[in-house]
């Protein structure tokens, strides 16, 4: 059996609201959360970045699998935000999790589809074989333009899975992954502020790959979206996410636990892993989880997981993704938020 | 910080290694050439705990060049649950509530940046808890 032995997440604990954005931009902030259905997002300490996100979230998964760092055979850290441009984000949390030397580290990028990606790459090695244990994480600060739609969404946080063959708490049962080159949104090499193609991100990009992924993963599992307890897919914001299900046979109630996004916004390559984790902190023995993220450029991937008897005692080893997403908020006003994110531009 | 220094020093800055004294068992932190107890010179690496209380505290308002744009923010002596002491910026707090005797514990965060080009320094910040 092969899956998940450990995952972790970690949110932020700074907050703006959907309302104190609009009003920065003279926006009808009622018509946008009605419309995104966003609430508020997260926003990164000045002191955070998608290393320490990380970190945290490693560290989570590391308590919950209860295993010795150095049998970690892999890392690999999906974000569209790694904070150097050259030298891996992963080089330093091996060093701040006792993993390491002996390991291999690499760098994930496929805009919001990078940290299902470091979770597929992880799962493959340690399937083939290759090692004992491979840890996949998926984490992002990213931005949006000031003004833009982006910027109600845009927020931070991610999740770690620790792959594993022993003591697993949920098999990964099926993977399936369908790309295709889609200019829906990008950043060019240098600019700080991603671009899109607006109403072309929806059906034609977001829409199209989801479903190719998702009703390939059905026929491939020859499951029914009746057959799963709990679903979750990637969150740009709360309305995708909730369309995407129902085209593909998902009911509200299935989409629950995992659509954390009107409180947590777009985590980009956090958001379905960490919807994914928040499906796990709730799950039961025996359920099914069925997952399909979304990078624009464009691609998806989608996992069936089949939950163990493990899940009961690793559960509570770490912080739930409920109770960072409800507890402790530290909000912010429109001109502090433009500090946390560099907005700003300063004497050097 | 220049790169040597920043990577020696990465044990008690990401995983707060100590070095504890093979003779008489004392714990420095960070980790000394010469035990302050009995001047002995072996050591063996310790992790410290990550838990702790904050011993007394003050509010930085006017920062050293790197941190000035963090400002205010606060600077606190804790004791670790294992008795060690250390300083480290307590952060995501409310300043006005901090108190001597807040239990806190150590995170991994970035401290400071070697301007826009040049390396990032990470290691160990507070949080309340
Ligand atoms: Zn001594």
């Amino acid at each position: 059996m092969v899956g998940i032995v450990g995952y972790g997440a970690y949110l932020p604990r700074y907050r703006i609201k959907a309302e104190t954005i609009a009003r920065q931009w003279g926006a009808d902030a009622e018509a946008i959360k009605r419309g995104l259905q966003l609430t508020e997002k997260t926003v990164p300490g000045q002191d955070e970045d998608t290393i320490t996100i990380s970190v945290e979230a490693a560290r989570g998964a590391i308590q919950r699998a209860q295993i010795d760092p150095q049998e970690i055979g892999a890392v690999y850290i999906g974000s569209e935000s790694h904070p150097y441009a050259v030298k891996p984000s992963g080089t330093v949390l091996i060093d701040a999790l006792g993993i390491g030397p002996h390991v291999h580290v690499a760098t994930n990028e496929f805009a919001c589809k990078a940290g299902s990606e470091a979770m597929y790459v992880a799962y493959s090695h340690v399937k083939s074989g290759e090692m004992k244990y491979a840890l996949g994480i998926g984490a992002d600060t990213s931005q949006g333009a000031p003004g833009d739609a982006l910027e109600y969404s845009a927020s931070a946080g991610g999740a770690a899975f620790i792959m594993g063959t022993e003591r697993v708490a949920a098999e990964i049962l099926f993977t399936h992954s369908y790309t295709s080159d889609t200019p829906d949104f990008w950043r060019r090499e240098g600019e700080f502020y991603p671009r899109h193609a607006g109403r072309f991100t929806g059906d034609p990009a977001y829409f199209k790959h989801i479903v190719g992924a998702g009703q390939a993963l059905l026929e491939k599992s020859k499951l029914a979206p009746k057959d799963f307890t709990h679903a979750v897919f990637h969150m740009p914001n709360g309305k995708f996410p909730q369309e995407a299900g129902r085209r593909l046979g998902f009911t509200k109630q299935q989409l629950e636990f995992g659509w954390i996004v009107p409180l947590m916004g777009n985590t980009y390559s956090g958001s379905s892993p960490t919807g994914l984790a928040a499906i796990l902190d709730v799950a039961n023995p025996g359920d099914l989880i069925f997952m399909v993220s979304f990078g624009s450029g464009a691609g998806s991937d989608g996992f069936v997981y089949r939950v163990t008897e493990e899940i009961k005692a690793i559960k509570d080893r770490a912080p739930k993704v409920r109770s960072m997403l409800d507890n402790g908020k530290i909000y912010l006003d429109y001109g502090q938020y433009t500090k946390h994110r560099h907005k700003i531009k300063l004497n050097e | 910080m220049i790169s040597p220094r920043y990577a020696r020093e990465i044990p008690q800055r990401y995983q707060l290694v100590a070095a504890r004294c093979t003779s008489c068992g004392t714990i420095g932190f960070p980790p000394r050439r010469v035990c302050k107890h009995c001047r002995g010179r072996q050591f063996e690496p310790t992790k410290l705990d990550s838990d702790g209380k904050i011993l007394t505290f003050t509010i930085i308002r006017v920062g050293a060049d790197r941190f000035s744009k963090q400002t205010p923010y606060a600077v606190a002596v804790i004791e670790l649950n294992d008795g060690t002491r250390l300083t480290a910026q307590v952060t995501d707090c409310e300043l006005e509530s901090l108190e001597i005797g807040q239990k806190v514990r150590l995170v991994f965060r970035k401290i400071q940046e070697d301007g826009k080009a040049g390396i990032l320094c990470y290691g160990y910040k507070a949080i309340c808890v």
